[in-house]
């Protein structure tokens, strides 16, 4: 317990400072959801390169959690879902009944470049298609992967902090 | 009911409505720090507050009253709790109701209102939420009930107002061995009632790690926010009861406003310290796994048996 | 002849008429002709044992009446309790049997037994000599027998717990014979007042064995652990609105024969008689919840929940026993009230639970909880008459068991003060146990209602349920509407069972007050009526300021939420086994759990498994250790016994000579 309290000590602050706040061109329920958002992760078949990416993004460098956003267990608690990976075959129906589930007003983003337009698998054969392709997309992150900063930028432009 | 009772009853009910998400707030907030990270503010809990209850409500095919109706009787319980315990004031708007066994047996209605609501939404998870805080809750009562019963020693009764008015009139009994056994029991008791670190993660997303999370997962919306808002308040209700019942200074005695302020910010600060001290705590802390549970509350229960001991031997 | 005479004499008098009605009418009017009689009766006796708690007594001696011993009836307040709880359990019961007119049960035999037992049911608590109470005794028990086989050509598991139940019943009541007459024979006289007034002059090795034969008697009918193994077995296999009477009205007997004999006829006795009943009742109570929160039959947990509160009460009475040989009298009556208070609260629990579980014993065919469930659109007013049930029985605010518990607590905590190391050892075990009892009765009763009515169906037989007739529904609503006036307006009988508590241990009543309940001589309150009220108000206050505060109105309906890959069938929903499991494994040793694993490989290779088959049972442990023994000793000496019964009569007249020749050198010797 000590030597961590001495590494708590000695690390201090990990946080970056904050990036000025994203130019207001949100979706329109951020408005609506002034300042707090829940965010449901859906990996409809990605490679796990953008998880890493959103790990690192809720992580103690980048700290989304400090502009509102919180990652949830259910849909059901969530106001956004941030799919990743292009949608595979499997894919295809518990993604529209996780968009099913979660309530009203709600919040589409497609992090990396499978989720825009399938990236490098678009024809493979076990992919169906882009996110948009399933369910409505409001908002989309462009790379592969893309960086933590671009995600928290997106996610600022739902939280609206 | 004195117009202490009453004017004590409304500021609790305010306070700890108010309270319990900036409570909420302010252990996120020092773990955060703690862990290196910025932190979204104390205010946080209210923004997710008043988003929620904007929401659309969603009732899932196949559930009954018992799940629309849970949230209200879980805030509905913790209120009523609220407003009769001695929090700020020494004496209680519904005096008849302030006893300490009503209010524990209260607290452990609330949860178990939940736990039906999981049963009732016929999933695997709401199911194993549903065993798992039971036996939690079967384990504890035996330590909560001895420990009051050690409590209600020295004076003579159960009743709330007399414990924290007695202990405020002789405060040497505070440190007695009695009183110090028995607040580390109700401590183990408050951290597994209110499903906090070692006993349970209240922000994991793993489910088979979930105890509480697991019976809520069913949940959106406004119901969602009084499932949110009752646990924060059962947190703070916890906390207030434990402050007044072992550092009972700055509870108001008499109706005057001075006093009432007074009482109002004592309750804030107590239960402020109190709360960062645990979130403090639980970055220090692993859950421990869900059979080693009942080896601490065995062994919280062996405590408060020495307390009741000792309270009679040296009493 | 007062109102109480009238009212115990036509009570029994209606139900040996109508136990004669039942051999005589036609097979389709039995049911309704033994239900009006029974609900007769127990009306009459209820107006009875409440008259007589007001403190009316009334007493009749009729030596001619029966045989031998002449009848002897003497009732008093303490009588009345129990009258009065037997005879609303009566109407309940009988309102129910109206409309129990399944294949088996409307047998002549049957239908007539039940009339008779309730008449026994109210003649127990009456009897006022030795003679008249083992008269009642055994006629309750031989009714109540061929009530609990009257399934038995359905099931062969009836005939075993028939079995069991005549055993050990007939050996409670030698017990109780024994235990009696030792004190009948150094009084005397076989009348109770004759008993009461050589109580004094007994001496304890005459005092102790009686009260200790009649504890083992009179405990094994009211279910204390280890003399139970009679109830889980009778209980499930019995007719519900039987199991109704045995576990609401028969079982409080055995706790009335207690208090009669102990407190009452030997007045009194050592400290150590009242430790034992109150450990005894708390080892009873711990053992019975933990065997019921882990069971998944539900009137086999139904039936441990029993055992369970008796041994609540049991705990309230030792208490009592232990503060009046200490001299706290006013303690004394405490302790008795809140224990009277018990068996009440437990009667209207116990009565509308086993009533609902018979209602979907009917319409599901099975008692099993892994079975059940989705009963709440199928079958509603059982499923809030269940409801209402759990949560008295889990002793929650505002339930109608947690008065009476608070009241158990209140006794027992205000006692530690008393004098001698043995009150402050045993008293924080005491509330220990009881502590335990409640967080388990919680962990049971979530189990049962929450699995065997909430969610959806886990077999056809609750897919295919409908609720059930007017009878057994109205039955079900008058129980539910008693356990909730206990719940919320308990200061409407308190009163007067504290004046007779205090009547029974000589001292003041302990508890008074019309809006809260007020502890005499120390300090205590709570009004159940003023929670109800602050509930009320309080969740109307968060209905309102929802309502103010959400902006949208719809309520959406959506599919469960099943992690998307649907769908979810009854076999991915929690059963009672699963539910259970995590408490258990805690309570691993104290329960035993068998577990047999039996893997059956295909014949060409062993090492291809062609089926496993898992069976896992959970016995009564006390039955597996204490009474299996017992009986393979038994079986083994009768197996041991044959070999002297050969059929060769040379061997036999042999047997004669030489044991008339050992008594004769016996007596040269001694002489």
């Amino acid at each position: 317990m000590l030597s961590l309290w001495r590494a708590i000590r000695r690390l201090g602050r990990a946080a970056e400072p904050a990036p000025a706040p994203p130019v207001p061109a949100g979706p329109a329920v951020a408005a609506e959801l002034a300042g707090s958002v829940q965010v449901r992760h859906v990996d409809a078949g990605s490679c796990n390169g953008c998880e890493l990416e959103i790990g690192a993004a809720f992580g103690p460098v980048y700290d989304a959690e400090r502009y509102g956003a919180r990652l949830v267990a259910s849909p059901r608690h969530a106001d956004a879902l941030v799919v990743t990976g292009a949608v595979t075959r499997n894919m295809v129906e518990p993604l529209r009944r996780t968009y099913e589930a979660v309530g009203e007003p709600k919040v589409v983003v497609a992090v990396g470049d499978c989720a825009r337009n399938c990236g490098v698998f678009a024809e493979a054969y076990g992919v169906v298609g882009a996110v948009a392709d399933v369910v409505p997309v409001d908002l989309e992150v462009v790379g592969c992967p893309p960086r933590p900063e671009t995600i928290v930028a997106a996610l600022r432009l739902c939280t609206g902090r | 009911m004195s117009a202490l009772g009453v004017a004590g009853g409304v500021l609790q009910a305010v306070v700890i409505v108010g309270g319990a998400p900036l409570l909420l707030g302010l252990m996120r907030q020092v773990r955060a720090r703690l862990e290196g990270r910025a932190g979204p503010g104390v205010g946080q809990p209210w923004r997710d507050l008043r988003k929620l209850v904007r929401k659309q409500s969603i009732s899932p095919r196949g559930t009954t009253e018992v799940f629309r109706v849970a949230p209200v009787l879980l805030v509905a319980m913790t209120l009523v709790v609220a407003v009769v315990a001695p929090l700020v004031t020494t004496a209680s708007a519904v005096p008849p109701v302030a006893d300490l066994f009503v209010v524990v047996a209260l607290l452990a209605h609330a949860t178990v209102v939940i736990a039906l609501a999981g049963l009732d939404s016929g999933t695997a998870f709401g199911g194993m939420g549903a065993s798992r805080e039971v036996t939690v809750l079967a384990l504890v009562e035996p330590t909560a009930l001895v420990a009051i019963f050690a409590l209600s020693v020295p004076t003579g009764s159960t009743s709330l107002p007399t414990i924290v008015g007695t202990a405020l009139d002789d405060p040497q009994r505070l440190i007695s061995p009695a009183s110090l056994l028995a607040a580390v029991a109700l401590a183990a008791v408050i951290v597994a009632e209110t499903g906090r670190l070692p006993v349970d993660n209240p922000s994991t997303h793993l489910e088979l790690t979930m105890i509480h999370e697991a019976m809520v997962l069913e949940y959106a919306g406004p119901d969602l926010a009084l499932v949110e808002l009752g646990s924060a308040m059962r947190l703070s209700v916890y906390l207030g009861l434990f402050t007044s019942l072992f550092v009972p200074w700055g509870i108001a005695t008499t109706a005057s406003p001075l006093a009432l302020a007074l009482g109002v910010v004592a309750l804030a600060v107590k239960v402020g310290v109190v709360g960062a001290g645990l979130a403090a705590l639980e970055v220090f802390l692993a859950k421990l796994r869900l059979f080693r549970v009942p080896e601490l509350l065995a062994g919280s229960f062996l405590l408060a048996l020495l307390a009741v001991t000792t309270a009679y031997v040296l009493g | 002849m007062n109102a109480v005479g009238w009212g115990l004499v036509s009570a029994v008098v209606v139900a040996l008429a109508a136990t004669v009605a039942a051999l005589a009418v036609p097979r389709r009017h039995r049911p309704a002709v033994t239900g009006v009689g029974v609900v007769a009766a127990g009306l009459l006796g209820t107006v009875a044992g409440v008259v007589a708690t007001t403190g009316t007594t009334w007493s009749v001696a009729r030596p001619d009446l029966l045989p031998l011993i002449g009848l002897e009836l003497d009732v008093d307040s303490l009588s009345g309790v129990f009258l009065a709880v037997g005879g609303v359990v009566a109407i309940a019961a009988g309102t129910y049997a109206i409309g129990a007119a399944r294949h088996g049960l409307d047998g002549p035999g049957v239908q007539a037994a039940l009339p008779a037992f309730v008449a026994s049911l109210l003649l127990v608590p009456a009897a006022g000599s030795v003679g008249t109470l083992l008269y009642c005794w055994e006629l309750m028990a031989l009714t109540s027998l061929v009530l609990v086989v009257a399934e038995h050509r359905e099931r062969p598991a009836v005939a075993s717990a028939g079995l069991w139940y005549a055993v050990m019943t007939h050996a409670g009541f030698v017990a109780i014979m024994v235990g009696l007459l030792v004190a009948a024979g150094a009084a005397g006289d076989g009348s109770f007042a004759a008993i009461r007034a050589a109580a004094s002059g007994l001496s304890p090795a005459a005092a102790s064995p009686a009260f200790l034969a009649c504890l083992a008697g009179f405990g094994s009918k009211a279910g204390m652990v280890p003399l139970h193994p009679w109830l889980p077995r009778a209980h499930p296999e019995a007719p519900s609105h039987v199991s109704a009477l045995m576990s609401a009205a028969m079982v409080n007997l055995g706790v009335y024969g207690i208090v009669r004999v102990g407190v009452d006829l030997l007045g009194g006795g050592p400290s150590w008689w009242w430790v034992t009943v109150l450990v005894l009742g708390a080892v009873s109570a711990v053992y019975g919840i933990l065997q019921a929160a882990v069971g998944s039959d539900l009137k086999r947990l139904l039936g441990y929940s029993t055992t369970e509160n008796m041994g609540l009460v049991l705990v309230g009475v030792g208490a009592c026993g232990m503060f009046a040989a200490a001299g706290s009298r006013a303690l004394a009556g405490l302790a008795l009230t809140a224990a009277l208070l018990h068996v009440m609260t437990h009667a209207a629990f116990k009565t509308v639970l086993f009533l609902s579980a018979g209602s979907v014993l009917h319409a599901t065919g099975t008692r099993d909880l892994d079975a059940l469930g989705g009963l709440r659109s199928r079958m509603p007013v059982t499923t809030a008459a269940f409801g209402v049930g759990a949560l008295a029985a889990s002793a929650l605010p505002p339930g109608a068991a947690f008065v009476s518990e608070w009241l158990l607590l209140q006794a027992l905590i205000h006692g530690l003060p008393a004098p001698g190391v043995v009150p402050a050892v045993v008293l924080p075990l005491g509330v220990a146990a009881i502590a335990l009892t409640a967080g388990l009765a919680v962990a049971t009763f979530v189990k049962a209602f929450g699995i065997g009515f909430l969610g959806r169906p886990r077999g056809a037989g609750a897919a295919a349920a409908a609720e059930s007739g007017p009878a057994a529904l109205t039955a079900m609503v008058l129980a539910g509407l008693a356990c909730v006036a206990a719940a919320v307006c308990p200061t409407l009988v308190l009163p007067t069972l504290a004046e007779v508590a205090g009547g029974v241990v000589h001292a003041v009543p302990a508890v008074s007050g019309t809006v809260a309940i007020e502890l005499v001589g120390v300090s205590g309150v709570l009004s159940p009526v003023l929670l109800v009220v602050t509930l009320i108000a309080a969740a109307a206050a968060v209905v309102g300021a929802l309502r103010l505060l959400a902006r949208r109105r719809d309520r959406r309906r959506a599919r469960l939420w099943d992690c998307g890959a649907g769908p979810l069938s009854a076999r991915m929903e929690y059963t009672a086994t699963s539910f259970a499991e995590p408490l258990q494994r805690v309570f691993d040793d104290v329960l035993a759990p068998e577990q047999d694993v039996d893997v059956s490989h295909h014949e060409e290779s062993r090492y291809l498994v062609a089926a496993v088959s898992y069976r896992r049972e959970l016995p009564d442990r006390v039955e597996r250790r204490l009474y299996t023994p017992l009986l393979d000793a038994a079986t083994a000496w009768g197996r041991a016994g044959r070999g002297l019964a050969t059929g060769s009569v040379h061997r036999y007249l042999g047997y004669g000579f030489v044991t008339l020749c050992g008594l004769l050198a016996w007596l040269v010797v001694t002489r």
